[in-house]
């Protein structure tokens, strides 16, 4: 404890850095940056998980390809029904499950940064239970086939997160407020999904409830194309405002004491992550929990205060690629939707992370 | 005098939502000084430290910073002249003191241009200045509310701004930590030459340290100047509603406010 009157004077010498960090410069001062070897680590520690994981995925099922065939097939020679398999059936499947599970990563990050809460990811605020409701609505009412049921469950989830977001805001939006407003909108949401189930028929309310869960079944080329390009393009904008997002979590008065304009970065990450979840949602329909808590794992794993965009991205895609391979062979040879596993294990860390917080007095 | 000054404030009406705190509200901060805003409870001391900070817009008027409205800046230019330590700010957890006070170098920094080694040279020498150097390796959550408060002016250090705006500086603090800081930010003003804007509660500590008093009751201000000559008993009766005798402080000869006893005269009263 610190209880002189007089400051304590300096003891140590040379330069203070962040804790844990590497200074790299170049070109003088103009290019330059603190890297952080544990976060870089764990990373690279994510990413090698999760090629094992997809060498793993790709080679098990009814129909076995051994490891060490695995390689030839995947270039397109080898045998013909191991060819068809790992690139028509399997590969695409899993480079879904990496794309979706980034793309959850990465918004889930974004949208606890602004919330500044552990439970503030689209889950929810009520962004996933529009998009649901946006989608049964297709299914339902519209009748419609794979490609409108995304466009329906984009359309819903914007419509949610923006509604959310007007009715949370006031002098500007505070977290635990747009945490509030979405479990509401969310339990209103749901009910109109139940009232919409009990008036269809038998067939389209299974497809419906399928859809709800979310399921990497049947995925192929189209949904790994989508879901790419639309991380290709939005996690860009995303990473120039990550430090900005970062500084937000001191308070909105010290951020914009330190410089940063809070409505211009609150509209540009929400729109961008709303954006990401959305495309994320249409290809493998709402998947809950990765977005939850990828971000917090990576968080606790890096050691980083605050989130950690790529460390999240790395993360999720980890997680729903091993999810994926649970949900394919728990119960072999019946496929889960892989959204019951991530259920499962997004309800045990939930139950974890609010044990701790209640532990610690924090919640 | 309005136009020499950095910051000024003129024909200011605050407000929250259609609450006005102060109407036609006219202010300026004299170039280099130690100005301390006082008053009582909901007398719009911080409001009006928020607009000058730029946090809170004003309904009607200007603040001037350098000449031009402070809105008209880019956000991360005003970040460059004027540094702001609000009452209330967020340790995210587990967050280490030095990559806090580093925090503090964002408006001097690009995409590019994270970490430059004038960045690394100033942050040492924030923490040096509020004495947390020792402290850079420790997680902001386990500091004790004095420690924590100086790693949150080395924050504000970092961002070498000619101009320091400190909302409550001492609110949490005990009496120790209080003067510690406030002898903090008197060396700051005097070694290094910030001009210093801090809303007190404690009118004797606004006395001893200020070199240029606001004194504000119900939104506006009732007078301004060197404590020495505007602080007398009849205008802290006036604007606090206390009687008190202001004597000279014995350690500094600044103005001290002394409440008179009024224990046996209080009971025949009422």
């Amino acid at each position: 404890m610190n209880k002189t009157l007089t400051p304590p004077r300096p003891t140590r010498t040379g330069h203070v850095r962040p804790r844990g960090t590497l200074a790299w410069r170049a070109h003088g001062d103009r290019l330059s940056f603190l890297l952080r070897p544990r976060t870089l680590l764990v990373c690279l520690s994510l990413l090698l998980i999760g090629a094992l994981t997809l060498a793993v995925s790709v080679s098990v099922g009814d129909y076995e390809i051994p490891l060490s065939a695995v390689p030839s097939a995947l270039l397109g020679f080898g045998e013909r029904l191991d060819v068809f398999f790992v690139q028509g059936v399997r590969l695409p499947r899993a480079l879904t499950a990496i794309g979706v599970g980034a793309a959850l990563g990465v918004a889930g990050a974004v949208f606890q940064s602004l919330s500044r809460n552990a439970l503030g990811s689209p889950d929810i605020i009520g962004f996933t239970s529009g998009a649901a409701t946006g989608a049964v609505l297709a299914i339902l009412v519209l009748g419609a086939g794979r490609l409108a049921v995304s466009l329906g469950a984009i359309t819903g989830g914007l419509l949610t997160a923006a509604l959310v977001y007007l009715l949370a805001m006031k002098n500007g939006v505070q977290g635990y407020r747009l945490v509030l407003v979405g479990i509401g909108a969310s339990a209103m949401l749901a009910s109109v999904r139940d009232y919409l189930m009990t008036r269809a028929d038998l067939t389209d309310a299974m497809g419906a409830q399928i859809w709800m869960i979310g399921s990497l079944n049947g995925r192929g080329w189209a949904e790994v194309t989508a879901v790419w390009i639309a991380f290709a393009l939005l996690a860009p904008p995303l990473l120039a405002v990550g430090r900005r997002l970062r500084l937000m979590e001191l308070g909105d008065d010290t951020a914009q004491g330190l410089g940063v304009s809070i409505q211009s970065t609150q509209i540009i990450a929400l729109t961008t992550a709303s954006a990401l979840t959305g495309a994320a949602i249409a290809v493998a329909g709402p998947i809950g929990f990765v977005a939850l808590a990828a971000p917090q794992l990576a968080r606790r794993l890096t050691r980083t205060g605050g989130a950690t965009l790529v460390g999240s991205a790395c993360m999720g895609a980890t997680l729903l690629l091993l999810a994926d391979l649970v949900a394919l062979r728990a119960l072999a040879p019946t496929q889960l939707p892989v959204g019951v596993v991530t259920a499962v294990i997004g309800g045990g860390y939930l139950i974890w992370l609010l044990y701790t917080e209640w532990r610690d007095g924090r919640a | 005098m309005t136009e020499n000054a950095r910051l000024s404030g003129q024909d200011l009406t605050l407000a929250y939502d259609q609450r006005v705190i102060s109407r036609e509200l006219a202010v300026t901060i004299p170039d280099n000084s130690f100005t301390v805003i006082v008053g009582p409870n909901a007398c719009g001391k911080s409001t009006l430290l928020r607009a000058l900070s730029r946090t809170l817009k004003p309904a009607q008027g200007n603040v001037l910073l350098d000449g031009q409205v402070i809105g008209s800046y880019p956000a991360k230019e005003v970040a460059r002249r004027l540094g702001l330590l609000p009452q209330t700010s967020i340790a995210p957890d587990g967050i280490g003191v030095a990559d806090l006070v580093a925090r503090g170098r964002f408006p001097h920094q690009s995409f590019l241009r994270q970490w430059s080694a004038q960045d690394e040279a100033v942050v040492t020498q924030a923490m040096e200045a509020t004495g947390v150097s020792a402290l850079a390796d420790r997680s902001v959550d386990e500091l004790s509310g004095g420690q924590r408060q100086r790693v949150w002016l080395a924050m504000v250090l970092a961002q070498q701004t000619p101009l320091l705006l400190l909302d409550e500086p001492t609110t949490y603090l005990d009496i120790a930590h209080q003067m510690d800081m406030l002898d903090l930010c008197a060396d700051l003003h005097a070694e290094q030459g910030h001009t210093l804007v801090a809303v007190l509660h404690d009118l004797n500590h606004a006395c001893r340290y200020a070199t240029h008093l606001i004194v504000m009751r119900e939104g506006a201000i009732v007078a301004e100047g060197d404590p020495a000559t505007i602080v007398t008993a009849d205008l802290v009766e006036k604007v606090f509603g206390l009687p008190v005798r202001v004597i000279a402080d014995p350690e500094t000869h600044t103005p001290m406010i002394v409440p008179l006893d009024r224990r046996g005269v209080r009971r025949h009263h009422d």
